[in-house]
């Protein structure tokens, strides 16, 4: 079974955020996504300070299989990056919601996050797909 | 979906399945990685059942096949014996790439790609007019290979009772033997040593069970992509397919043009494409960072543009790889586009890796 913690919230499109304090959020992919994905072996992070916007392709996954873009769940500034990946990125498959995190924002707005799924929704939608 | 006999155990082992050109196949059973480096270390073995084995008997097996195949089996000089080669059209396109076993006189096993092969069926009973030959395609063997350093002593060990041990490592490579309707040669698609087994199809989970007893590692089709692609061998579909010949795809060494009166198909295609010049070469591509190069993947070259045809991540060179096409003559000078961005290659001689360790230069 797939891990989907219950404090983080989450896209349709596999990422998932946390909020760390008030205005910061940390972005990864689901433990659904990296097994979909199979072996990661290559991260593009943005670079920090770049401004996204919620809903921007701001970074780049690639598995052995294929290349998928990661979406920026909220609106701010990048404060950090996790550049450990550059060097192992099978990190994501061993830890997606810990150490295999991606980047993390100063949101704008933190009430984006009330938009987003919570692990309920992301479990019913990993559902649907499933069937 | 057609499902291999070796179907249940890949179920049982966790196996990611996916379709395969009409097949349900492993695409890896936890870690294509993993899988990967298994198999350049150790021994991993792959169940690649889905591929055609295909019978030749009769009196004209072998002029037949002369005419057939741009390699040359009259270079196979005892039974036992194996090679590469490719079969082509009229025009010089390939049809297939496959491997011919001479087993006995007047008799020769071909396997060939699972995609391929009711195309190379049909194609080889019409060209068959005429000559004594029967075709008949296997379907009741199962084919699996064992790869790795140790693959050649698990084998081995695991059928001592049915194969002399000292007999079976004494095999040279692309070679044969037979025993109770089981084949075993010295082939392999990885770039590492091994044994590819042929066997009866009730026959091959007992033997599964066996190798990973003694800890050979099950592998899928995954590993068996990035093992080939980092040893520079050619995927049918993807490298080579009906629109190129094998002069233009690194395959030249494959066809033999002695002695002048063999005719084989696509003979002469090919001795004009040499007259006139070749249009297009192989290139192997190396880019040390900034991305994982994918099939399709777009090269600029100084003479026009050219394409990766199997590209990804070669976890024993730790970079990303691929085999290109470009224009023949096209040089060093090569650049991929990913993602709007232009990438500098570096151009390599394949093989990548083989036999345990990267072969890039430093």
């Amino acid at each position: 079974m797939t891990e989907i913690p219950g404090d983080l919230k989450y896209l349709r499109s596999h990422e998932w955020v946390r909020r760390e304090d008030t205005r910061r959020a940390v972005v990864g992919i689901s433990d659904f996504a990296q097994a979909q994905l199979g072996d990661l072996v290559y991260v593009e992070l943005p670079k920090v300070g770049t401004r996204v916007s919620a809903g921007d392709a701001c970074a780049v996954v690639e598995s052995v299989k294929a290349a998928s873009d990661v979406y920026s769940p909220v609106s701010g500034v990048v404060v950090a990056v996790n550049e450990a990946l550059a060097d192992k990125p099978e990190t994501i498959n061993e830890d997606a919601y810990g150490e295999g995190w991606l980047f993390a924002v100063e949101m704008d707005d933190p009430s984006e996050l009330e938009d987003l799924l919570d692990a309920d929704g992301y479990a019913a939608l990993l559902e649907d797909q499933d069937r | 979906m057609r499902q291999t006999p070796l179907h249940a155990i890949h179920l049982e082992s966790g196996a990611r399945m996916v379709p395969f050109a009409g097949w349900s196949m492993p695409l890896h059973y936890g870690s294509q990685i993993a899988e990967h480096h298994a198999v350049r270390r150790e021994a991993g073995v792959f169940d690649v059942s889905h591929m055609g084995v295909v019978d030749l008997r009769g009196e004209d097996a072998e002029s037949f096949l002369r005419r057939l195949l741009a390699n040359d089996v009259a270079r196979l000089r005892e039974p036992g014996r194996a090679l590469y080669t490719t079969m082509l059209a009229e025009d010089g396109g390939i049809l297939d790439d496959l491997i011919v076993y001479r087993l006995a006189p007047g008799r020769f096993r071909i396997v060939v790609n699972a995609a391929t092969r009711e195309k190379d069926l049909d194609w080889m009973r019409r060209q068959a007019t005429g000559h004594d030959v029967t075709i008949a395609l296997r379907e009741d063997l199962a084919m699996i290979a064992v790869q790795g350093p140790k693959a050649r002593e698990r084998v081995a060990s695991v059928l001592c009772e049915r194969f002399d041990p000292e007999r079976l490592l004494a095999l040279p490579r692309f070679a044969a033997i037979e025993t109770d309707g089981w084949m075993i040669a010295r082939t392999g698609y990885t770039g590492e040593d091994g044994f590819e087994l042929i066997l009866p199809a009730a026959e091959s989970a007992a033997l599964w069970r066996s190798l990973i007893a003694q800890g050979v590692t099950p592998a899928g089709l995954g590993a068996r992509d990035t093992l080939r692609l980092e040893a520079g061998m050619l995927l049918y579909g993807q490298d080579m397919d009906e629109t190129v010949s094998p002069l233009e795809c690194g395959l030249a060494w494959t066809v033999v043009f002695d002695p002048p009166d063999r005719d084989f198909i696509g003979r002469r295609a090919l001795e004009r494409q040499r007259e006139e010049g070749l249009r297009r070469e192989l290139a192997g591509v190396v880019l040390p960072s900034g991305g994982i190069l994918r099939s399709g993947t777009p090269i600029e070259t100084p003479l026009g543009p050219g394409l990766v045809t199997s590209g990804g991540f070669g976890p024993t060179v730790g970079c990303s790889i691929g085999l290109a096409r470009v224009p023949a003559g096209a040089g060093d000078a090569l650049i991929a586009r990913l993602r709007d961005r232009e990438l500098p290659l570096r151009r390599v001689k394949p093989p990548f890796a083989r036999e345990g360790r990267s072969l890039l230069p430093p």
